[in-house]
Formats: C-alpha cells, structure tokens, sequence
C-alpha cells in the first residue's frame, strides 16, 4: 500500500543519509591515515535530522547555516562530495580552496552560509540572514541548526528575542545529541525538554524525533509553510544521537556501551529502509544497489582529493580582504 | 574484491598502535561500525571500528604485536576468496619499510650534525681560533654552515667594530645613531673620531656634519677576509643515517645471498650511433644510462625469472620491471628506480633518470622513489673503470655493473680492426637466478646492444 | 564651505548613503525613536522609517551578529555601538564571523558591514567607559579600522567604508563630536589607506590619528613659537595603514614621536614605531619616541584621569626629548 510519499522523495532522503553516512566513514578512516588532520566532527546518527529538514527548502531562496559538525547540512544542500573530501584533504579543490577545514564548509550558490566552529555564535548570524529576507520583503526561509551544547549561550537568546521582536522567518533546530562534547544534557540544562525555552520568548517551541527522517521532514515543512506566509520563527528541539565521539579524538567514556547499542537499533536509515521496504518501495538489493552507487561516489571523492593541487603559499594573502 | 584494514591513528599523537585483542576472528562477518580489536595507543586503549564490510580472511597483525599507522593489520573480503595477491602486496610493502628506515636516520644525522655545529660555536666563544672552528663545515651539513657562517659574521662584525671604534681593549661600542653611522659609512669616515653630542655622548648627525665640515677625513678600514679551512684529516665521523644504511643492506645482501658473477664484452658502436641519430632528431643528449635501461628491460621481458625476489619461502615474479641506478652522492649512495621501464621508451626512461638523479642530488626522493627495485644497474664506465663486480640490492636478485667504454683492436674475421667496446659483469643470486638463466639473460642483452632493432623483435 | 560638527558630519554621511543605496540599514540601542545616544542619528528615522533605523533591545552580541547575517546576505548594515566598550560583548560576531567568513569559505561570501560609535577616553567615566580600544580591532587580519580626527575626514571615510566590501571599524569619540570643522556641500570620498599630513614641518614627525590629533596640531603651534618645526601625519585608516607617508616623513626629519591615547603594550603606536624603526633605521637621529595612555585602568577622579591621559604638555616635552633639547 503506498503512503503519502513518492517512491523517487523516499529514495532521496535514504541516498542523503547514505551518502552523509558513508562520506563520514570514509572520512574517518582518512583521518585515521592522517591525511586529514585538527577536528573532524562526525555526524553518523544523526542524519535525518539535516537530511528531513532541508529537504523541506527551496534553496533559491531559503538559507542553511549550521554550527562546526557540517558536513551533512552541506552535502544534502548539494555540495559535491569531491569538494567536500578535497577541503577536508586541505586541497585548493574544497570548497574553501583548503582554508576552511572541515568546521568551515560554505556553498555560497547553494545558500550554505556556513560551517560556524564557535558553539552558537552562526545563531545570531542566521538571525541576520532572516533580517534581510524580512526588509526585502522576500518569502524564504532561514534553517539555523546548532547543538545543545550551545543552546546555553547567550547568543541563542539573544537571537531568539530579536527574531520574535522583528518577526524573523528563522527556524532554530536544536540538534539534540544527548553530550555537549562530553556533558550529559541534562547535567547542565535546568529545564529537560528545551522546547519550553522558545516559549519564553513566545515563539512556538516542539520536540521532534530526530531519528525518523519522515518526522523531520513533516515538522520542519509545516513550519516553512508558515514562515513563508508570514515571517515569524520558530523552534524545534530535535533529539537525536551521534554514534561517534564529540570529534576524532574523544573516545566516548561518558556514556555506556547498552546505551548506544540502543540508540543503534533507531537508526534513522533502517528506520527509513524499514519503512519504504512496507511500501513495497525497496527490498535488500534495492538498498545495496543505492548504498553500492553511494560507496563508489565517495571512493571517488577519496581519488579526486588525494590527486588535487595544494593551494599555492602565494594564496596565503588571498581572499583576506574583498 | 579483498581489502585491507589499515591500523588508523585512534590518537592525534599516536605513531603506532600494539593490539591488545583481537573480537573478531578469521572467517567472522564484520559490518561497518563493528568494533574489531582494541588498540593500545600512546594514550589508551581505543576501540577499533570497521568501515569495512565482509568476512576477515587474515590478520596479519596478531595480539600483543605492534603496526604503524598504514599497516595492514588485517585482510578483509569474501569468503573463500583469493588473497596471494594481496599478501604479496603487502609482504613488498614491508620491504620498502625497511628501506624508508633510511629516510628516519637521516633526520637523526642532521641532528648530530647539528650538535657538533652547537659545539663549534661553544668553542668559538672559548676564543679558539678561526681556522678550528670552520671544521665544522666539513661535516657538509646545513646547520653547521649556517652556525658556522653565523660565526663568520659575527666575526667580521667585532673586528669591524673594533676598528672602527679604535679602542682594541674591547672597552665599548661607539654609541652612535642609525642616521650618523650611514653617514660615516657613506663618507668614509671612522666614526669613533667624530665628538658625540647626544645623549650619553650619542653621535647624531650633526656631529658627523660638522666634522665633515671640518674637512677631517681617516681612512677607511677594510674587512678581513676570512678563509675557510677544510678537511677530514684525523677526524672521527659517526656511523649514523645513509652510511649506516648503505653497510647494513648491502652486508645483508652479500653474507646472505649466494653471488655469483658472469662477465662479458659488447660492442658499442651500433649503440653509440644509434644515441647520435636520437640527439640529433630531439635536439637534446638523451643519456647513455638511459640507452642502458631500455635495453636491460627488453631483455628482462625476454627473460622474467631475472625480474625476481627471494622471500624466504616464495619466490615472486615482479609485475613490472623497475630499475634502480646507483647515484653517488657526497655523502653516500642512493638507488632512485625508474618504475614500469618495460613499458616506457628511452625518451620517457631519460626524463624519468633525469628528474631523479636532481631531486637524488637535493636528498628530495621519497622512500618509494628509491626502494623496491626488481633490477639495478651501476655505471662506474665515467670514471675509466674497466670492469668490476657489483653487489646485489635486495628485493631484485641481479645487478649489472657497467665498465667504460674504449676502443681496441679485435679480429674480425681474422683482420685486425678497431671497436669501441664496453665490459658487462652482472651479478646475480643463485638462489633465484640459476647460472644458464642469467647467462641467456646477458646474451640477449648483448645481442640488443650490439644490435638495438632487436628491441623490436 | 560650511562650518559643522564631526556629529553632523557623520550624520551626513549616514544620510547621504542610504539616500544612494537602499541596502544601507542603521541599527543599535537608541538609534531610531532616540534620535542616537550622542544624537548621530538624529532625523533618520522619520527620514527612513522603522525598516531601516532599527531599535534594538541591550543585546550587543545578537545584534551584532545580526548585522554580520544581513551583511553576509547582501545588505550594507551600520551597526552603532553605543560605545566600545560594549562592543566586548560582541567582540566574538566581529572576530570570528565578521573577519573571517570571507577567507574560511575560500573568498565565497563578503561582509560589508560597518562597526561604528564613539572609543577612546571621555571625562568622568571610569574604568569600564572611557578607554580606547582600536588595537583589539587593529590586530584582527580581515578587518579595517579607521580613525578620522576632523569633521572633514569623518564624512569622507564613513562614506568609502559604507561602500566598502569588508566589515569597517570606524572609530569615533564622545569628546569629538562637538568638534567643529570645515566640510563642503556635495559629495567626496577619502579612500580607506591614505594618510594625511596634517601639518608641514621639518625637525620632526608626529604620527597619530583619531582625538590626539588636536593634541599634536597644539602642540605644534607652541613648539613652532620655540623654533621647533613639527610635520604631522594623521594616519586616519589604522588597516589599511599607509606606511609610505610615515616613511617619506620620518627620512625627511629624522626623528618622530606616535602619538595615541591607548595604553603603550602591543598598542597601535607601538607597532607603527616598529615599523618605522625597521623601515627607516637609517635615517633615524634618535630612537622613536611613543606617547600613550599611561599603563593603568582609567580612574574616576579629573586630575588622575587627565594625568594619564596624553597632554599638550607631554607632547611638547616629548618631541623636545627626541630632538635631544631637553628642558
């Protein structure tokens, strides 16, 4: 029996989530080999969250900007994986031409303003991007995702008032990972459930499961709808889970094997597998044919960055001033 | 197809890792995210997760044993499949590591290099004299030239100093400022004979004014010139890098591998034509060593258990053929090897030497550029000698030695004539290279030489 | 030519450009209903509307980054600070956003936003408020600093910095708002990076920009009654710095003194007299000279405060110190 959703819709958001899961692999072991070096923060676990939410843009006209773990919000925006793998490799092929690193992922085209490596500090950027679709009277959108860890900073409530007081079109999307790096959530929020935040400020705050692709996506694209009609923000606290260490070298004491074999047993791409294979929309070789065609996209990445250029010394000087 | 897992850096400082247990075994379906042994880095003991999917046909790197970051520390693949070539790989891998060893010792003789420039300079402050001192640039490195030339400068900057200063007891500098001393300078004048009236007696500018005003001029003072000393004589160099390298490799290779020698004598003449024709139509000289290489690789393709390597309990049959040439260098010897000759023509081999030979020279060739030859060749012909036998260099089993070229007069059909003629010798190890083998082998590279169409047969 | 205050002059420039350029925004504490904590923004409102000359709550940070943001998207904000000493509490927007999104996404995107409000040390305020702060700015690769120190400079290099492509650090001063000086009708522009010799002189250079530029012209006029001949370059943009004019001056008198009102450690004025001891080691007749803020949070009591600021005084003793004629 076919769902609401399209086969060709399903089978996008399970290539993003493969492709941001395997990227991320690949770029693990490449770290591994040190052929990436500094802070490589993994998003395995969590990607239905950028995957179901972006999928709810028009990047004509919508904005992404997101915190330091954001390889996945750039790649499901449409970066090519090659120009993703070559700037984590530091080559002049990366989309920063290998200044940015794997924190500083921008697709200007593709309105992927960034890659922010200070905890909350891209909140009231964004913010600013709402501004300016506000004054120019424009009906896009702006996504503003960050982690609990930064849901503490003043620059979230700094930012969350402002959008309220001038009627911004932002949604701020708390990625809840349950650790800020290593810090339990709960051991130093005072309130559980961060939706009752965005109710200070009156703004409509939601939880949202963060596993289940589909529910991000309905969440998010009723929001989007509201926000183009009339600018206003809004707020979703999505709980998710990374599998992986805060970044390469965290080793993940803090928490308990059971836990994230748990955790595990969501995965938000079974979940979405499990579902489509109901619709009669996938079986096993459906799946491995999508996963076999990611892999290959992403060895080819591998190949392409590690046979790119290094930027000249002559670009140290470049681009520091327009 | 069967992949290799690699030991990856589960520290940002690790260099190596020593597994500590093994939680999956051979024959065990491992998924991604699986975590497949623990390792013990410099830090702690860290979970190692696959990426890879399939069953794990062989670990290569067993518990309580160590593996760099890189090292295959085991195969992973379908089951029942074929993994000899992935082995043999890896088995080659390790040969070249040990060859890298080099690369690592080198850093360490520049350090010793540099202590012994840290202890010239120690001396010179002693008050040793010059001629002493510049010893240290004998040991030809970077660090102790630049101590050294620090020295120099420093040398010449007191001596200057106290010439201009006119007071030889060393009893203070001439305080004067920037401005007033590049007048002096450009005046020729010694500033010490110009009355300061700055602060603390400063000479400023109008101090140097006023007296080139009052027309007093001394004569200017000229540098000593330092001269360097050089020389090894009486001195006790340390057995460290290349040089300890170079003995262990080749004391390997000669007490552990049965050499034995076939020699013979080509003519040239053919060849030195055919070099001339090729100069001319690309307007370069395209070396003679390439001439060389092309022609042993068509006669390794006619003869491939000479392209060979003994391990142990296999023999392997190189793939490609990858010729090695001993370069001397100041310091020592190194063996940069053109990759694929069997598939390269002399103009690719000549440009490929070329390249080589400089980065060789500039100590820039990375370890895979100057290891795993299946084959090498020296050429001692430039320096006039006739022949000589040469030692093998692991993991090829032959090496030709090359004599130089002159000409003599032979019989030719019983008429006396004069021919330019060129002494092979190759050396060869019995263990791989049986004696009718490697005597087919210099046959047919004789053939080639004294008849280069035969390249084409 | 019509005589008005560095306050109006900016004004002008603010009004001028988002005359021209619809992306041109206002907005900080007290800037619309206000009319402008010091009045800058007086009229614009009315003029504008509430689209463009923006209230904002006590938010440094947040608005801040909001002006990055909308910089970031195509607009041309002016963020006023009500002072520097609150933009500390921005300083994060400005440095790790602001400077550096244009060289992070490998020259992607562009920040033409405009930091602006008074700096430098006022009268009776204290430690927190009355401090000159340019240096923290100045030491940020991706970011130009200006400092104008008349009415006539102000107008001109406000408007090149709202037309410029990079986030600005434009420097203003309570005290010198009042400040009058001669600015012409109709539209100039003074490019970002060009120095100014504000005075003519033979015996020895004063390099200085922003409020201490009036220090150095009196200064001047007494040590000229003295028979000292003073040549004054008025930097006026901290980045771009225009190195050549110091240089021509300082080789042409030999001796020169950096005059500023910051405190002396890792200032801007002690990185200009490296330079120039660098530069023009040669042609130097006496070591350079650096007159600053005495190193000391600013007290609350007059003749404390005025007793670490730079003086007339401490000028003139100072340029006598270089030319060895000490009283």
């Amino acid at each position: 029996m076919p769902g609401k959703y399209s086969k060709k819709f399903l089978e996008k958001l399970l290539r993003d989530m493969l492709l941001i899961r395997r990227f991320e692999e690949k770029a693990a072991q490449m770290y591994g080999l040190r052929k990436i070096g500094g802070f490589l923060h993994l998003y395995i676990g969590q990607e239905a969250v950028a995957t179901g939410s972006i999928a709810a843009l028009d990047l004509q006209k919508d904005y992404v900007l997101t915190g330091y773990r954001d390889h996945a919000h750039a790649l499901v925006c449409g970066m090519d994986p090659k120009v993703a793998m070559a700037e984590l490799y530091g080559k002049l092929t990366g989309c920063s031409k290998g200044k940015g690193g794997s924190m500083h992922f921008y697709d200007a085209e593709k309105h992927m303003l960034g890659g922010n490596g200070i905890v909350g500090s891209q909140i009231p950027v964004a913010t600013g991007v709402g501004l300016k679709i506000r004054y120019r009277r424009e009906d896009g959108v702006v996504l503003c995702y960050f982690g609990d860890g930064a849901i503490h900073q003043g620059s979230f409530h700094e930012s969350l008032n402002l959008a309220k007081i001038w009627k911004l079109p932002v949604i701020y999307i708390c990625e809840n990972n349950q650790y800020g790096m290593g810090t339990d959530f709960r051991r130093v929020s005072a309130v559980e459930d961060f939706s009752v935040m965005a109710t200070g400020y009156g703004i409509p705050g939601k939880q949202v499961d963060g596993m289940d692709v589909l529910e991000v996506y309905e969440s998010i694209s009723r929001a989007v709808a509201k926000a183009r009609k009339e600018p206003s923000p809004f707020f979703f606290e999505v709980k998710t889970y990374r599998y992986k260490g805060h970044s390469m070298s965290d080793p993940a004491k803090y928490r308990t094997k059971e836990e994230l074999e748990a955790h595990k047993k969501q995965d938000p791409i079974l979940i979405l597998k499990g579902y489509m294979e109901e619709k009669g929309f996938t079986d096993e070789a459906g799946f491995k044919k999508i996963d076999d065609e990611v892999r290959k996209e992403v060895i080819e990445a591998v190949d392409f960055s590690e046979n790119s250029p290094e930027p000249e010394e002559e670009a140290l000087y470049e681009d520091v001033y327009a | 197809m069967a992949e290799k897992i690699q030991m990856l850096a589960l520290s940002p400082t690790m260099e190596r890792g020593r597994i500590v247990k093994w939680l999956k075994g051979e024959g065990d379906e491992i998924a991604s995210g699986d975590v497949i042994c623990e390792v013990e880095t410099d830090k702690a003991t860290m979970e190692y997760e696959s990426i890879n999917e399939g069953t794990i046909l062989k670990i290569i790197v067993g518990e309580g044993k160590d593996a760099a970051i890189g090292d295959t520390i085991a195969i992973v693949g379908e089951k029942g499949e074929d993994i000899s070539g992935v082995l043999a790989e890896i088995e080659r891998g390790r040969e070249k590591e040990k060859m890298a060893v080099e690369g690592g010792s080198r850093e360490g003789e520049s350090r010793v290099a540099g202590e012994e420039a840290e202890e010239a300079k120690a001396t010179a402050t002693a008050g040793v004299s010059a001629g002493e001192l510049f010893t240290a640039r004998s040991t030809d490195e970077s660090t102790a030239k630049s101590a050294a030339r620090s020295i120099t400068e420093s040398a010449i900057e007191s001596t200057a100093e106290s010439a201009a200063g006119g007071i030889p007891s060393g009893k203070g500098r001439v305080k004067a400022s920037p401005l007033a001393k590049k007048i002096a300078r450009d005046a020729g004048i010694d500033i010490s004979s110009v009355r300061g009236t700055g602060p603390e007696g400063r000479v400023v500018k109008r101090d140097v004014e006023g007296f080139l005003r009052a027309g007093s001029k001394s004569a200017a003072f000229g540098r000593t010139e330092i001269k360097e000393a050089e020389g090894l004589r009486g001195r006790k160099i340390p057995v460290t890098g290349m040089r300890k390298v170079i003995a262990e490799r080749l004391s390997n290779s000669k007490f552990q591998s049965p050499h034995y020698y076939l020699k013979l004598t080509v003519e040239v003449e053919s060849l030195m034509e055919a070099r001339r024709r090729l100069n001319e139509s690309v307007g370069k000289k395209v070396s003679f060593n390439a001439f060389l290489l092309k022609f042993v690789a068509e006669a390794l393709k006619r003869n491939p258990q000479v392209n060979a390597g003994w391990f142990g309990d296999y023999i392997e049959y190189f793939p490609s053929v990858d010729i090695g040439i001993a370069v001397a260098l100041e310091n020592g010897l190194i063996t940069p090897v053109v990759k694929n000759c069997e598939k390269l023509g002399i103009l690719d081999i000549d440009g490929e030497l070329e390249l080589l030979i400089e980065r060789a020279k500039a100590g820039k060739l990375k370890p895979d550029e100057y290891s795993g030859a299946t084959f090498t060749i020296s050429n001692l012909g430039s320096f006039g000698i006739e022949e000589f036998t040469a030692i093998i260099n692991p993991p090829g089993s032959a090496i030709l030695a090359v004599g130089s070229i002159a000409e003599q007069v032979v019989s030719i059909d019983g008429i006396p004539s004069v021919r330019k003629l060129m002494k092979l010798t190759l050396s060869c190890d019995h263990r791989v290279i049986d004696g009718a083998v490697g005597a087919r082998f210099l046959k047919d590279l004789k053939d080639i030489i004294e008849e280069p169409i035969r390249a084409l047969y | 030519m019509a005589i008005i205050t560095f306050r109006d002059a900016i004004r002008e420039a603010i009004d001028e450009e988002m005359e021209r350029d619809d992306s041109v925004i206002l907005l900080g504490e007290e800037v619309a209903q206000y009319n402008g904590a010091y009045k800058v923004s007086r009229g614009l409102l009315d003029k504008y509307g509430a689209a463009r000359v923006i209230d904002t709550p006590i938010s440094e940070e947040g608005f801040t980054g909001v002006g990055v943001g909308a910089a970031l998207a195509g607009l041309r904000p002016i963020v006023e600070w009500m002072t520097f000493n609150f933009s500390l509490m921005a300083y994060d927007q400005v440095v790790s956003n602001a400077a550096k999104s244009r060289y992070m996404s490998g020259g992607q995107l562009k920040v033409p936003v405009v930091f602006r409000g008074p700096n430098g040390p006022a009268e009776y305020l204290a430690a927190q408020h009355s401090q000159a702060l340019e240096v923290i700015y100045a030491h940020i690769p991706g970011l130009k600093v200006v400092a104008p120190g008349t009415p006539y400079d102000a107008k001109g290099l406000l408007k090149s910095s709202i037309r410029d492509d990079n986030p600005v650090i434009f420097l203003e001063s309570e005290m010198m708002y009042a400040w009058k000086g001669e600015v012409p009708a109709g539209e100039y522009l003074i490019p970002l990076g060009e120095a100014d010799i504000k005075r003519e002189g033979s015996d020895v250079t004063i390099v200085t920009f922003s409020k201490p530029l009036k220090l150095a012209r009196e200064a001047a006029g007494e040590l000229e009654k003295e028979g000292i001949s003073v040549e004054i370059v008025d930097v006026r943009s901290i980045r771009p710095l225009d190195e050549e004019t110091i240089y021509t001056s300082v080789r042409k008198t030999n001796r020169c003194l950096v005059l500023e009102e910051s405190w002396p450690f890792a200032s801007v004025g002690s990185h200009i007299a490296w330079l120039i001891s660098k530069n023009c080691f040669d042609y130097l007749d006496a070591p350079v000279e650096l007159v600053s803020m005495e190193d000391v949070p600013m007290p609350y009591n007059h003749r404390l405060e005025l007793a670490v600021q730079p003086s007339v005084e401490k000028v003139k003793e100072v340029c006598k110190r270089v030319l060895y004629k000490e009283s």
